[in-house]
């Protein structure tokens, strides 16, 4: 990970409280030291086919978003959340039903755009079942854009 | 497409309109975002995801969330793959590859139609715009790739093709 400022649980969930999304697919914080981990526990509603049952890749899709977007606004202390410009998923392994964890790394933050890498996880953090990279709209401090 | 397709046209897109709503309403997630199936056809599909609170990414501009548009047009894009491949079998989607034009107006349903612009024996690809009801104006567009899932050797994607099987009825062999 790249230098981090320090943040709170209560910042976490500060910022997580700021996206009503994040709630459709209970997202939760877990902090070690201050490497942020999200959990998006196993539930009906995350669930795209009933009969294996698999994981929507959808919700994991969302689920890495939210993860970058949470990890940007905590890290860049911006005032807005910062907006997704562009970003390419790859599905690698099918989500099984059981709780998923994603990290996000900031590969490079500018003064406008930023560059964040996504891990989305289950049984093993060596067997990612998506990756997420993508640019992020985030204006440090006042000016927007 | 260019290619002519190896399937009965009329039956495949009476099994489509058939199947197609279980894509949408008939998945737990599709049903807890709100999606709606609108239209299928061979290599064509268009799904909806109205406005709703829940799906809010930012509560102080009430904008819905990047990653429920990610989500519909996913879904979107993979109904098109569906529709096209050779054989009506599970799938699985690669990649795929979102671009955010513009923020959606809060309050609109977001619609996103998908077109799968070229079918191989087991691979698909598709693209997709997500609109607020002018497609000249959209909020974001998207690129995937599917790869039918084999019944064969892999236990991953036996079980794949045997739970599409189950799922849709048995009316998955084409």
């Amino acid at each position: 990970m790249t230098a981090t400022s320090k943040f709170t649980e209560a910042q976490v969930k500060s910022v997580l409280s700021r996206m009503p999304y994040s709630k459709l697919i209970g997202v939760k914080p877990l902090l070690m030291g201050h490497e942020l981990t999200l959990i998006m526990p196993y539930s009906q509603e995350v669930i795209g086919n009933p009969v294996l049952p698999a994981l929507h890749g959808g919700a994991v899709s969302a689920f890495m978003e939210l993860t970058a977007i949470t990890q940007l606004a905590l890290q860049g202390g911006h005032t807005k959340l910062p907006k997704p410009v562009g970003v390419n998923i790859d599905y690698l392994r099918r989500g099984k039903p059981m709780d998923t964890y994603a990290r996000a790394l900031v590969a490079r933050e500018g003064k406008r755009v930023a560059n964040v890498r996504v891990r989305a996880w289950q049984e093993s953090f060596n067997e990612p079942i998506s990756m997420l990279h993508g640019h992020f709209m985030a204006a440090r401090q006042k000016s927007n854009g | 497409m260019t290619d002519s397709p190896k399937f009965d046209i009329k039956e495949r897109r009476e099994k489509l309109w058939t199947i197609a709503p279980m894509f949408t309403e008939g998945t737990p997630h599709g049903a807890a975002l709100g999606l709606k199936f609108v239209a299928v056809d061979i290599g064509r599909a268009t799904i909806s995801l109205p406005y709703n609170a829940k799906l809010i990414g930012d509560s102080e501009t009430r904008v819905m969330f990047g990653g429920a548009v990610t989500a519909l047009l996913d879904q979107a894009c993979g109904l098109a793959a569906f529709s096209a491949l050779e054989k009506l079998d599970s799938l699985a989607t690669l990649d795929l590859r979102i671009d955010y034009m513009r923020a959606a107006t809060p309050g609109e349903t977001i619609i996103a139609e998908a077109h799968c612009y070229k079918a191989t024996r087991d691979v698909a690809f598709v693209r997709a715009i997500a609109h607020d009801g002018d497609s000249e104006d959209p909020v974001a567009s998207a690129q995937a790739i599917f790869m039918q899932a084999k019944s064969a050797p892999n236990k991953d994607e036996a079980d794949d093709a045997k739970a599409a099987e189950t799922v849709r009825g048995g009316t998955a062999r084409a």
